[in-house]
């Protein structure tokens, strides 16, 4: 198999998807405060912790998988958040990644068409899973933004770089969007219009994985 | 789980709530042993709680690819009680699924 050359920003390998992984870990430890502090306003109060607790149950397992290939990475990183978060985001993080997973199924090295056809299958799992859509004050209103706005710069000829970083900005509009309506979904449902005005927990960790995987590329 | 055991302490009943360390929170192992724990032939319902406890509990049917396992959406305590004290009296899997609605429309006090 070819190398990668380095500060290549078109591929990736399984070895960058560890490396993915483990900076999305680190960044839950350092924004476990903040998630839990956003759950805390119209949740209950989990979102830091729990994400923590997955994703250090991944972390355990990360190195039995760093020698196969990015599907199966995923896919035990699903099943890993699925089996230890604990609260909503395990099996709906855990859905996510085991989708991207099956698509991308013995891949070593992969390229933005692949990511996005992996992406189009994580953001379709959120939406089965949580039997939910865009609007509803959920991770989806990071996730779906950031998914078109990704498949339209591949699209146009992006390389992988490039489309997360327009990925990520339309994330991060979704992230303040989900400060300006009401749950419909989730604990903070319950909440109905007293849950405008306050940042969405799940859209703001949704929004730190795509940072954190722009940040590796 | 103790006031359906006291109904119809025959029932075979486990239950699967909270994290394995005791925390609260849904966990996958805790659901799937439950399930094996009371499975037969006959078939097994499993009652939740919203958000996580649904979504998890569906993880491991579809793991588990068998479709004698059945979610029921109903009041947690009084479908528990009633599907307690049904399933001792030999009813299907399916009459359950149709049986447990009724605990939709107890009232503890009338209005």
């Amino acid at each position: 198999m070819e190398m990668l050359s380095k500060g290549d920003t078109n591929m990736l390998d399984t070895a960058k998807m560890a490396e993915i992984i483990r900076a999305i870990a680190a960044r839950m430890e350092t924004e476990k405060d903040y998630l839990t502090q956003l759950d805390n306003e119209i949740g209950d109060g989990d979102h830091g912790i729990n994400m923590v607790r997955g994703f250090n149950a991944v972390m355990d397992k990360l190195p039995e998988w760093e020698n196969g290939d990015i599907g199966a990475l995923l896919k035990g990183t699903g099943m890993q958040l699925v089996s230890n978060v604990g609260g909503a985001s395990g099996p709906l993080y855990g859905t996510a990644f085991m989708k991207a997973g099956n698509v991308l199924k013995g891949k070593s090295a992969i390229e933005a068409a692949d990511f996005a056809a992996a992406l189009e299958a994580a953001v379709g799992g959120v939406k089965l899973r949580g039997k939910s859509t865009e609007g509803e004050k959920t991770m989806l209103d990071a996730l779906c933004p950031a998914h078109k706005a990704f498949t339209e710069a591949v699209a146009a000829g992006d390389e992988l770089k490039a489309a997360l970083q327009k990925a990520v900005a339309a994330a991060e509009a979704g992230v303040e969007y989900t400060k300006t309506i009401a749950a419909t979904k989730g604990r903070a449902s319950y909440l109905g219009e007293r849950s405008i005005g306050h940042q969405d927990p799940g859209a703001t960790s949704s929004l730190f994985i795509l940072q954190e995987i722009e940040k590796c590329l | 789980m103790e006031i359906a055991k006291m109904t119809a302490p025959h029932a075979p009943l486990a239950a699967a709530g909270g994290l394995e360390d005791g925390e609260l929170g849904t966990s996958y192992g805790k659901i799937s042993a439950a399930i094996d724990e009371v499975y037969s032939e006959d078939g097994v319902v499993v009652l939740m709680d919203m958000g996580s406890a649904v979504m998890t509990t569906e993880i491991v049917i579809e793991d588990k690819a068998d479709s004698k396992v059945r979610m029921l959406d109903c009041p947690l305590v009084e479908g528990a009680v009633l599907a307690a004290v049904e399933s001792t009296g030999g009813i299907s899997l399916e009459d359950l699924t149709v049986k447990i609605k009724e605990s939709y429309n107890v009232r503890k006090f009338p209005e």
